[in-house]
């Protein structure tokens, strides 16, 4: 094995090597694995079943890869509808591991993971860090939550499997993280690039600079974030960024990654099939075009997703990496089809923000999300008008109104949010419609 | 003897109170008293005004949000002990009084405005202490 470290470049790490396997065996392996996942859901999930049926379709129908586009989709709210256990295709005593991520309507969705289910995630992950350049004798700060939240776990088991020493600090707590950057010789940090940023200038405030620190690598994800980011995280830290994608609804982090090229990230095709769809009619889009990504988990046991609408928008970029790798990339993620944000690796939805203010008041108030950067870090701020309906000419009352609709935010939302009582019709609107979300977060 | 008092919210920012000042102004509105409670993001602007239907009307036609409030007003001596006068009138009653603000008017009189959560209650009690609390016309001739 050290031999095969001192010889090879880092791109020839022992767990990369299914990333370079020939195209023609590629396709033949993800057919395959395709036909068999699609078997498995058509036996053990009955949502898939129906709607199989409705399309006249059965698991035998699928004999190319092309034909993937015949199968129906698999969307967000179908993980809520089934809560929690629904798309289930393993019975419970195979089921290893369940994860949740916060919904849009308080219940969360649920993720399972057989115990080869966890292997995989595993050694995706072990694959992504390995292309970023990381292996046995590497110091890796995991700074993503740990918990019902995939970041933290998912990096955790893959930074392991690749021989890395692993420091679970997860999130929070800023000094602590820069004092054992700095104590133990942290090379590599695994978190959300705007937390990255605000270590940064903690570690400025500190007096420790962080381009003296043996940190060399950050596998930076979990929220969308763009090259102008990544050109200010490499000068003040004198590190190479990486983008990692994932979601827990196909495993968690590791579906895929950047290599030491940064023109893409690899999608690791053997376990996840990507396309690219339009994201109105849901029509196949060639590699090259933009639109939304749709994702098939080709082994996944406890719960495999057929064509899951991930709602983000990309392209697959056309042609080889230079880095040899066999892989499809997609582009960085920019932008989303649908309304979520994400604060702080968060997922918020506007429609939590309004059931909140209906929650507190009986009536919606014109409101608005308005997305800043402070400090490396995402701030909302919820600006809600005040109607008659709301108003009281008592300080008392306002103070009180507001501190109940900051607390009803708070509940929803699982993240600090800062409330702002405003003037009626001091929301600019277009058409009679309030604009709803603001986002000024850029860098 | 309740007088109605026109209440305003504001944002606490540099001309928001000039919009409805000028919009007033221009109904021929006479403002009689005015008192701004104010926290580092909002304010409450309250105001007693010549002709508090119109103003109220003018104000809400232009998008503002306004709620009238009933108030008491009471007239002192603009000297030391005139406003403890009056709360001694009202000391052990268990009248509360929600807030007040006051001015000094010509002469050697000020005028105190009270809200109280019952102002009926409050209205009885300061007339059988011999308070001299002042009818909306009144205030407005002050």
């Amino acid at each position: 094995m050290n031999s095969v470290l001192e010889t090879c470049s880092v791109d020839c790490h022992p767990a990369s090597v299914p990333d370079y396997t020939p195209l023609e065996e590629l396709r033949a392996l993800q057919l395959l694995r395709l036909q068999t996942v699609v078997t498995r859901a058509w036996q053990h999930v009955q949502l898939f079943r129906e709607r199989m049926n409705e399309r006249g379709l059965k698991p035998e129908d699928i004999r190319s890869l092309g034909d993937i586009a015949l199968l129906p989709f698999t969307v967000k709210s179908d993980l809520r509808d089934t809560y929690p256990f629904g798309l289930f295709a393993s019975p419970m005593k195979d089921v290893v591991r369940l994860h949740a991520s916060s919904g849009t309507t308080g219940k969360p969705i649920v993720v399972a993971y057989t115990q080869e289910d966890v292997d995989v995630w595993t050694s995706v992950v072990a694959r992504a860090l390995a292309g970023c350049g990381l292996h046995r004798g590497d110091i890796v700060q995991i700074a993503y939550g740990y918990g019902l939240f995939t970041g933290g776990l998912g990096a955790h088991y893959g930074a392991e499997e690749l021989g890395a020493t692993v420091v679970p600090t997860s999130g929070g707590q800023a000094d602590r993280q820069i004092m054992l950057m700095k104590d133990f010789g942290v090379t590599a940090m695994c978190c959300t690039p705007t937390y990255f940023l605000h270590l940064i200038d903690r570690a400025a405030e500190l007096g420790v600079d962080m381009k003296n620190l043996p940190l060399r690598a950050g596998v930076f994800g979990a929220e969308p974030w763009t090259e102008s980011m990544r050109k200010h995280i490499e000068t003040k830290s004198s590190i190479e960024a990486f983008d990692i994608y994932g979601l827990s609804e196909i495993i968690g982090p590791g579906v895929g990654c950047e290599c030491r090229r940064h023109n893409g990230l690899h999608i690791f095709e053997d376990h996840f099939y990507p396309e690219i769809v339009d994201p109105e009619t849901g029509d196949p889009l060639p590699d090259g075009s933009e639109g939304e990504l749709v994702l098939t988990t080709l082994s996944k046991q406890a719960m495999p997703m057929i064509r899951y609408r991930t709602r983000d928008i990309t392209t697959i970029v056309p042609g080889k990496c230079e880095c040899g790798r066999t892989l499809r990339r997609i582009a960085r993620i920019g932008r989303r089809s649908d309304d979520m944000l994400i604060i702080r690796g968060v997922n918020v939805f506007p429609s939590q923000v309004e059931s909140a203010l209906l929650q507190i008041e009986g009536t919606l108030p014109h409101y608005q999300i308005l997305l800043t950067r402070e400090q490396g870090l995402d701030q909302m701020e919820v600006r809600v008008e005040v109607t008659p309906h709301m108003f009281n000419d008592k300080i008392g009352a306002l103070q009180e109104l507001h501190t109940r609709l900051q607390g009803a935010l708070d509940r929803v939302l699982g993240i600090r949010v800062r409330v702002s009582l405003v003037e009626a019709f001091s929301i600019e609107r277009s058409e009679g419609k309030a604009k709803r979300v603001i986002d000024r977060r850029t860098s | 003897m309740k007088i109605q008092q026109i209440s305003l919210f504001a944002e606490n920012k540099p001309g928001h109170i000039a919009a409805p000042a000028r919009l007033l102004a221009q109904g021929g509105i006479d403002i009689r008293s005015l008192y701004l409670a104010d926290t580092q993001q909002y304010g409450i602007l309250r105001m007693i005004v010549s002709d508090w239907q119109k103003a109220a009307e003018i104000l809400e036609t232009n998008g503002f949000v306004a709620k009238t409030t009933e108030v008491l007003a009471v007239e002192v001596p603009d000297r030391p002990g005139g406003l403890a006068e009056v709360l001694g009138a009202l000391e052990g009653t268990g009248i509360n009084i929600e807030y007040m603000y006051a001015f000094p008017v010509r002469g050697d009189e000020a005028i105190l405005i009270f809200r109280f959560a019952d102002p009926d209650a409050a209205i009885g009690l300061l007339q059988t202490a011999g308070v001299n609390l002042l009818a909306s016309e009144e205030l407005l001739k002050r």
